[in-house]
Order: C-alpha cells, then sequence, then structure tokens
C-alpha cells in the first residue's frame, strides 16, 4: 500500500491531479464555512458584475447572484453527486459482476445478456429515457447517470472474477465446503479490487461530466439550487454578451475533471504490472549503445577468413538502477561456409548474443556497452540505423524459435516473403513472386502456390518453420543466425528441419550461427561449438573435441545431463545450484558455486580464456582424461 | 459472409426485444397518467378515461407492450402530441441532420485519433509524444458543451467568423459551404473528446505491439522503420482498435445532444431533450429506440469489417 502511494507521488503528472483535486475537495468541504454571499440572493441591479469588482470576486450571474459563493456551493453538489453515483455504479456493477463471474451458468448468461442490451443504447439515450421517466431532478439524474455505468463495472469485474473462479484457492474454498457468501467477501473481493478500483476511477470523472451533462440539459438540478452544469446552463443564454459567467463554472469542471484523470492514470500505472516490466516501451528500431563505448576507439579485426568477428561483446538490460548482465565480453568469429554453435542454458545469454550482433535486442532495456562485431571488415557497432538496415536481412538474416509468434499473424506468407526481397532490391513484383516460390520448393514445401496465399495460423509448425527458412534465405545471406530454430517443434519434425537446414549449407556454402540448449542437435549440425553460462563463453572448440573431451566442468556437467541414443541405460546427472544472476558482478569463476572441481583459489580471481589442444577453456582447474 | 450476416441478423432479434422492452419498461414507470399530462388538470375524468381507451392504455401492460411493438414493425411509432405529425416522419428529418453531424464528427475523430496515436507510440517520449498526450488529456478532460461555447466565443464573437447556430443560414443560405460554414464548430467540439479516447487506446495498443516477435521479425529482415509502423505494427494494432471504435460511435451520438443543444443544430437530440421537456412520450420512446436499432446495427457493420480484417476470427 505504502508502495502504491510512492508510486502514484513519483508520477509527477498523478501528483499534480492530487493537488488539484485535494484543493477543490477541501475547499468544497469547507464551503459552508467561508464568509461567502448567500448563493441564491437574486440582486438584479447589480447583475453581469465582471470578476474583480468589489463585493464581487468573480462577479455576478444575469440574477446579480455572487458567482464565487454559487461556484463553490455549486462544486460541492458536483463532486458529491458524481461520486455518489460512481459509488452506487461501482457497488451494483461490482457486485453483478462477481456474481455472473463466480456462479457461471446460467446466472452468468442472465446477467451479461442483459448487461449487453444495456450497453446496446448509446449512454446518454438511456439517462435521457430514465430522466423521461422520472421526471428532471438531481436526483434522478443521478439516478439515470448510475444506472447507464453499472454495465461498465459489470464488464470489467466478471472478466477477471470468471477466471478467478477457476483459480485453484477458489476451487479449493470450495470443496472445503464454504459458504458461497464467505468466498465471495473473502476470497474473490480482494482479489478484484484492483479492477474495480481502475473502473472507477476511469469512470468516476465521465460521470462527473455526464452529471454536469444533464444539468446543463435543463435536466438535472432546478432551480434556484445549481450545480456547475446547471450553472453554465443558465449562463448560456447570455454567454454571447457576458461569456465570464459561463467561462468560470466550465473552467471548474474542467479542472475536477481532468485532475481526477490525472489521478486516474496515475492509479492505473501503479497498478498495472505491465508498465512495471516496462512492457509499454517502444523498442527502438537499433539497440542502444552506451556512450563510453561510442566514444572509444573501434577495436582492430585479427580473423582474415571470417564472415564475421565478434570481439569483447558485452550487452546488458538496464531498468532503472538494476543492470542486468546479459552477455559478458563475448569474443569469438564464424568462417565462411562454417557452422558454429552456441549452446548454454536458458538464461545464458546465447540469444541475447545473436540479437545484439544486427542490434535488435529490444532497448529500452537492452544496451551493448562494451565490444565489436565486424562483417568483412565493417563495424556494426558504430553504424547509424540506415547502415544496419541495409545489412539486416540482405547480409545477415536470422530464423526464429517460434515461427508461429515471430511471423506476422495477418499477412500472408506470400507478402512476408516478398517483402523481404522488396526491402532490398528493386525489381518487378512478379519476379519476387517467383522467386518466393522457388525458395518454397528449396524449402521442401509441397505446394507453393497455396502456402503463399496463406496466412501463419493455417500452416503446421514444421511448414512455418520452413517459412521462417525461406524468408531468411531470400536475400542470399552472408550469415544466417538461427536462433534455437528446432526448440519448439515436434522431434520429428525438428529432423526434418535439421535435414533441410544441413542440405542448404551443403548446396549453398552459407555461414551460420546456430543456438540451441541441445547439444545433440549441435552434433548434427555444427563444425564448431562455443558453450555459454551466465553470459560468458566458457569453452570453444571443434563439435567433435568438445563432445568427446570436454574440460569445463560446465560442459560435462551439461553432457552428463542430456540423454543420447544407443548408450543403453545410464543415469543423468543434473548441475547442481542455480546460475549466477545476471546482476552480480563477477570477481571470482561465474561457475564456482555449482563446480564439482572448485577449489579457494576459483572464488578469489576472474578466470581468463586460455587455448588448451585445440579448444579454449575458461577454467583454472581443466578436466584432463588420462 | 454472408451467412455470418444473416446469423448476426437474426441473433440481433433478442437484443431489440430487450431494447423495446427496457425502453418500454422505463416509459411505464412515469407516474400519473398521459391522459392528464396531455388534456391539462382541468380535465373531467371523463374525458381522461376517454383518451385513455383511445390510447389504448387502459390495457394491462404487456398487452399494451405487445401492441407499440406490432406497430414499430410495421413502421407506425405513433404520433406526437406536442408537434401534432407522425413520430417516425418527424424522427426521419431530425436524423438526417444528427447524422450529418455526428457522421462527420465520427470520421474526424477516427482519423486522428488513430493518427494522434501512432505519431505518439512511434515518437514515444518524443516532443510530439508529448504534445499529443497533453492535447489528449485536455480533450477527455473538457465538457463538450463548454468546448462548444467557448468556440462559439472566440470564432462567432471575437472574430465573427463562423455562425454560431442552426445548420443553414436563414436568409440566402443552403448551399453546400453554407453548411460546411454551420458544421466546422460542432463537428470538432464533438469530435475532440472522442480523438482523446481514441488516441489514447491507438498509443497503447500500438505500442504493445511494438514489443511483439513478429515486429522484431521485421526489423531482422530489414523492413524500413515507418513501414515496420505503419504496415506491421498498425495492421495488428487496429484489430484491437476497431471495436472500440465501434463503441465511440455511441459517445459521438451521446454527444452530439449536447453539442446539438449548443449550436441549435436541428438533430434528434435537441428533439429528445425537448420531449422530455414536453413530456411526449410517445417522441422519447421512438427516438430512443429509432437510435438505438442504429446505434446496434452499426456495431454489426463493425464487427463485419472486423472479421474482414482479421482472418484468424473463424466465421462459424
Amino acid at each position: 500500500m505504502i508502495d502504491f502511494i510512492r508510486k502514484i507521488v513519483r508520477n509527477r503528472l498523478a501528483g499534480l491531479g492530487l493537488i488539484v483535486l485535494f484543493s477543490i475537495f477541501v475547499l468544497a468541504i469547507l464551503t459552508p464555512l467561508l464568509p461567502l454571499a448567500p448563493p441564491n440572493e437574486i440582486d438584479t441591479p447589480n447583475r453581469f458584475l465582471l470578476p474583480f469588482s468589489d463585493n464581487a470576486l468573480l462577479g455576478t450571474d444575469h440574477l446579480g447572484r455572487d458567482l464565487l459563493s454559487r461556484l463553490l456551493w455549486g462544486t460541492q453538489l458536483s463532486l458529491a453527486v458524481g461520486f455518489v453515483a460512481a459509488f452506487i455504479a461501482g457497488f451494483f456493477g461490482s457486485l453483478l459482476g462477481i456474481v455472473a463471474g463466480y456462479m457461471g451458468g446460467r446466472t452468468d448468461s442472465l446477467i451479461m445478456r442483459s448487461v449487453d442490451i444495456l450497453m446496446a443504447f448509446p449512454y446518454i439515450l438511456l439517462a435521457l429515457a430514465i430522466v423521461a421517466a422520472l421526471g428532471p431532478g438531481l436526483l434522478n439524474a443521478l439516478i439515470a447517470v448510475a444506472v447507464v455505468n453499472i454495465p461498465f463495472f459489470a464488464r470489467n469485474v466478471r472478466g477477471v472474477a470468471v477466471t478467478l473462479a477457476q483459480a485453484d484457492f477458489i476451487q479449493s474454498a470450495r470443496l472445503s465446503g464454504r459458504s458461497n457468501i464467505s468466498i465471495l467477501v473473502f476470497e474473490l473481493l480482494p482479489n478484484v479490487a484492483s479492477v474495480i478500483i481502475i473502473a472507477f476511477s476511469t469512470t468516476v470523472g465521465w460521470m462527473i461530466l455526464e452529471t454536469a451533462g444533464l444539468s446543463f440539459l435543463g435536466l438535472g438540478s432546478q432551480p434556484p439550487q445549481a450545480d456547475l452544469g446547471s450553472m453554465l446552463g443558465e449562463a448560456r443564454a447570455a454567454l454571447i454578451t457576458n461569456p465570464h459567467t459561463s467561462i468560470i463554472p466550465g473552467i471548474m469542471i474542467f479542472l475536477i475533471v481532468m485532475g481526477i484523470n490525472l489521478l486516474g492514470d496515475g492509479i492505473r500505472d501503479a497498478l498495472d504490472p505491465r508498465l512495471a516490466k516496462g512492457q509499454l516501451e517502444k523498442p527502438s528500431p537499433l539497440t542502444r549503445v552506451s556512450d563510453s563505448l561510442r566514444k572509444s576507439p573501434p577495436i582492430a579485426g585479427t580473423a582474415n577468413n571470417a564472415v564475421m568477428e565478434i570481439n569483447h561483446l558485452s550487452t546488458n538490460f538496464e531498468v532503472g538502477e538494476v543492470v542486468n548482465k546479459a552477455v559478458r565480453d563475448v569474443s569469438f568469429s564464424i568462417n565462411s561456409g562454417e557452422c558454429l554453435g552456441l549452446v548454454g542454458e536458458s538464461g545464458s545469454g546465447k540469444s541475447v548474443t545473436a540479437l545484439s550482433l544486427t542490434r535488435l535486442v529490444a532497448s529500452p532495456p537492452g544496451v551493448v556497452v562494451s565490444g565489436s562485431v565486424r562483417i568483412s571488415d565493417q563495424e556494426l557497432i558504430n553504424l547509424p540505423y540506415e547502415s544496419v538496415r541495409a545489412i539486416r536481412g540482405r547480409r545477415v538474416a536470422y530464423i526464429f524459435q517460434d515461427p508461429l509468434t515471430s511471423l506476422h499473424p495477418l499477412h500472408r506468407i506470400g507478402q512476408q516473403l516478398t517483402e523481404a526481397m522488396s526491402t532490398h532490391s528493386r525489381g518487378a513484383n512478379s519476379v519476387f513472386i517467383d522467386r518466393a516460390k522457388h525458395l518454397l520448393g528449396e524449402v521442401r514445401i509441397p505446394n507453393p502456390e497455396r502456402v503463399m496465399e496463406a496466412y501463419p495460423h493455417q500452416l503446421s509448425g514444421g511448414m512455418r518453420q520452413r517459412i521462417g527458412i525461406a524468408m531468411a534465405l531470400a536475400n542470399d545471406p552472408d550469415l544466417i543466425i538461427a536462433d534455437e530454430p528446432t526448440t519448439a517443434l515436434d522431434v520429428t519434425v525438428q529432423a526434418q528441419i535439421l535435414a533441410i537446414l544441413n542440405d542448404l549449407r551443403q548446396q549453398r556454402g552459407l555461414s551460420v550461427l546456430f543456438i540451441s540448449h541441445d547439444l545433440n542437435v549441435m552434433a548434427q549440425i555444427c563444425d564448431r561449438v562455443a558453450v555459454m553460462y551466465a553470459g560468458e563463453i566458457v569453452e570453444m572448440g571443434r563439435t567433435l573435441d568438445i563432445l568427446e573431451h570436454p574440460k569445463h566442468p560446465y560442459t560435462v556437467g551439461l553432457l552428463a545431463c542430456s540423454p543420447q541414443i544407443g548408450q543403453g541405460r545410464q543415469n543423468l546427472q543434473p548441475i547442481a545450484g542455480m546460475p549466477l544472476a545476471g546482476h552480480e558482478s563477477l570477481n571470482a569463476c561465474a561457475f564456482a558455486n555449482r563446480c564439482s572441481r572448485v577449489q579457494p583459489v576459483c572464488q578469489k580471481q576472474l578466470v581468463e580464456i586460455v587455448d588448451m589442444d585445440s579448444q579454449s577453456v575458461r577454467c583454472l582447474f581443466p578436466v584432463v582424461e588420462s | 459472409m454472408l451467412r455470418y450476416i444473416v446469423r448476426r441478423l437474426i441473433s440481433m432479434i433478442p437484443v431489440f426485444i430487450g431494447i423495446t422492452a427496457i425502453v418500454f419498461l422505463i416509459m411505464s414507470l412515469i407516474p400519473g397518467d398521459p391522459a392528464t399530462a396531455i388534456l391539462g388538470s382541468y380535465a373531467t375524468p371523463e374525458n381522461v378515461a376517454n383518451l385513455n381507451a383511445k390510447l389504448g392504455l387502459d390495457k394491462p401492460l404487456v398487452q399494451r407492450y405487445l401492441i407499440w411493438l406490432g406497430n414499430l414493425a410495421q413502421g407506425d411509432f405513433g404520433r406526437s402530441f406536442s408537434l401534432n405529425r407522425p413520430v417516425l416522419d418527424e424522427i426521419l428529418e431530425r436524423f438526417n441532420a444528427t447524422l450529418v453531424l455526428s457522421g462527420t464528427a465520427y470520421l474526424l475523430c477516427s482519423f486522428f485519433g488513430i493518427l494522434a496515436g501512432l505519431i505518439s507510440a512511434a515518437r514515444q517520449y518524443e516532443i510530439s509524444d508529448k504534445l499529443i498526450t497533453f492535447t489528449v488529456l485536455i480533450g477527455i478532460s473538457v465538457p463538450s458543451f463548454f468546448l462548444g461555447m467557448m468556440l462559439i466565443v472566440f470564432f462567432t464573437v471575437q472574430l465573427r467568423w463562423l455562425p454560431a447556430s442552426g445548420m443553414f443560414a436563414i436568409y440566402g443560405g443552403g448551399d453546400f459551404v453554407d453548411l460546411l460554414r454551420h458544421l466546422i464548430m460542432p463537428a470538432f467540439a464533438l469530435s475532440f473528446v472522442a480523438t482523446g479516447v481514441i488516441a489514447r487506446l491507438s498509443r497503447s495498443t500500438m505500442l504493445e505491439v511494438l514489443r511483439l516477435e513478429y515486429i522484431r521479425t521485421a526489423r531482422a529482415k530489414g523492413v524500413k522503420e515507418f513501414r515496420v509502423i505503419t504496415r506491421h505494427a498498425f495492421r495488428s494494432a487496429i484489430v484491437t482498435i476497431l471495436p472500440v471504435l465501434g463503441l465511440q460511435a455511441g459517445f459521438v451520438l451521446s454527444g452530439s445532444v449536447y453539442i446539438e443543444i449548443v449550436f441549435q443544430w436541428p438533430g434528434i437530440g435537441r428533439m429528445l431533450v425537448d420531449a422530455i421537456l414536453t413530456r411526449d412520450i410517445l417522441l422519447v420512446q421512438g427516438g430512443v429506440v429509432f437510435v438505438a436499432f442504429c446505434y446496434v446495427f452499426f456495431n454489426l457493420a463493425v464487427d463485419v469489417l472486423q472479421l474482414w480484417l482479421d482472418p484468424r476470427i473463424t466465421r462459424r
């Protein structure tokens, strides 16, 4: 709760709203105590006095009544009516919503059908009908506005209550034989409270506007009593000659509603979990590069046969003060025609490394803080957006993990394929279409014509991933980065996809960076393997060497916990402990706390990666077979 | 597609019955009887009883409802006693004017709301985003009738640019330019609030979509950022925005009641308010039912459009 209030106050606009609203509330409450002229005392000789006149700070209206006094009394009335209406609507709406969501079945459909029918009216029509029936008057306007807003609460609350009613804790409370009332009040209500508060804060402003509106039309408060709406309505006749009588109550309504809206936004932001996680921030098209890196001199390349060379690359996730080091000082290169595997547990930084290469890491929160990425002697890290864009998909293409979420759900397959080509080269669309069909054939899709017209959801997982591959091939890239391309697929489909990738590699001499958590998959396709742990590469070498003679204790552990077919029955050995959290800074071997071979010295110093035989290993005490 | 529309039309029958039932029920809550209201308090009891019988008010509630429903189905909305003409004629005439005003405002707010939301999302936290967010905040906080009055003070009284009332000038008006001059202020005032609501929704929807994986795919393909925003992100966002656009039609129609009063626009909203103040029940009843029906049909059209825009929805 304290955290909630702090969040609201920290949000500057919400704080402003709170101050405005609070001041108006205090004024409204103190109104009876203030030394004001009587609000309804008519003094026709002094009508239409301008603001700042003697005896009338805000002037007088068409009957010579003191505007300041009327404004404050009217504010009090408008606030009271608006909030009471909101409470009534909130109470009955939430009640209906909770009951409907909890009871389900017939009760639910009966309530929601009625609510739907109420919602079939443009809201004011219903309010007008109710006022027409009950007769004009403030109380009747209040009832009308409350009734009209009940469906809104009922719908919102029911939506949450339905999912909650199925939740385990409600089900077990039901099974324990507690009464429905007790479950509703003590289990369900606390959990829908935040929805009710959000709904309340978004509607109370509307309700004040609506009641003011009805009064403005002459259907709400009746003279001589005046709320802000009827003040505005009465002043309208003198709008052209004495606009100040209209402007004063109008601005008051505006201030109240704006204060409520600002505060409401703050409340919503504080209660909405998506905002806390930064999920409503637009990722920039290019991962941010830290200022220090941008200013530092470029790192010179060394390898000469490399398609891509990565040196000392580090990428952080920075959310507020919290810095999460996802990739730490990673260096490797991919040679022409080679397939390099990047393997590690989830969270080891392999995908972030892959995305960092063309600066695709979502930013915020991603920041590249050090290192260099060179593609045939061109430095990518300092390149402006347009130049990186020209490289993406043209020279470096990606295949992503889940083809269902990574293909656009509302674009046809043909569109998505031809777009990959038309982005980088000019030409007739028919040429692109022919080429797209040819590509679909290459990834062994049996019926290219029909698939071109299909949407992703109409295809199977294996088909979708073939399309992902075809799309990556569209521009004959120098390098393909396959980010767990088979993880989301069935084993049989996985084998097909691997076979397709392998064939294409051989036919086209593709260079591939292949990312997976599965060493068995790696063994089938990769020439070399780099093992990642806690954002670092801990071991790198030829695939066969790594599989047969692992030197880093982590690689040994990784191999021991993946089953191998044909090796008979073995005990799979999980690696004990948890990987290092990304925010911990390194001053020891990252694997030390989980390592079975750990020595005191491992806890005390950083460990460099060193060459050993044909492999490189980041370990002080590597495994050496006798 | 056609089968879907037909099925939806059939499923709307209970909604229509519900709407008419609610309106009829509310109207029957009225204390006292309309005959007294029409004839005045000096009427003799015989005259009142006669008129009640003539109006069919001596029959039980359900029977009266069914008779009214039957008449509605035949296009007979009854006769307005205050205007002394058929309710439907009056409604149709007034609805035309409302349609011109609300339709214009609706197009304006849909277009500018979505555009503002798009720009705001694409330029999050930049100056254009802040400017739009600020304008939107004013939009959703200012009462439309107050905004309308301020427009009159400024553009009619101060600058003398635009006429403040009516749909056409009384003398020498009547052409399209004249209509346009009369339309600018009320349409703007009416659309301003709804623009804010749509802009907010569009902005947050766009921001959500921009986080999705297929946007990353588009960027990985090297698609230009402008195209990522317009063709990829917006194409998905519109599917979420559209149903809310349908509901906004209700808000625009509702707001038009106030705006018609402020600008003395001869629309159905002003007719309803007048009818309430003169207690012309049949006119209120007919007007409410008529506009509610139109609104329901409009939302059906939005649903059909939705079906066309989102191939994932199966046409069951």
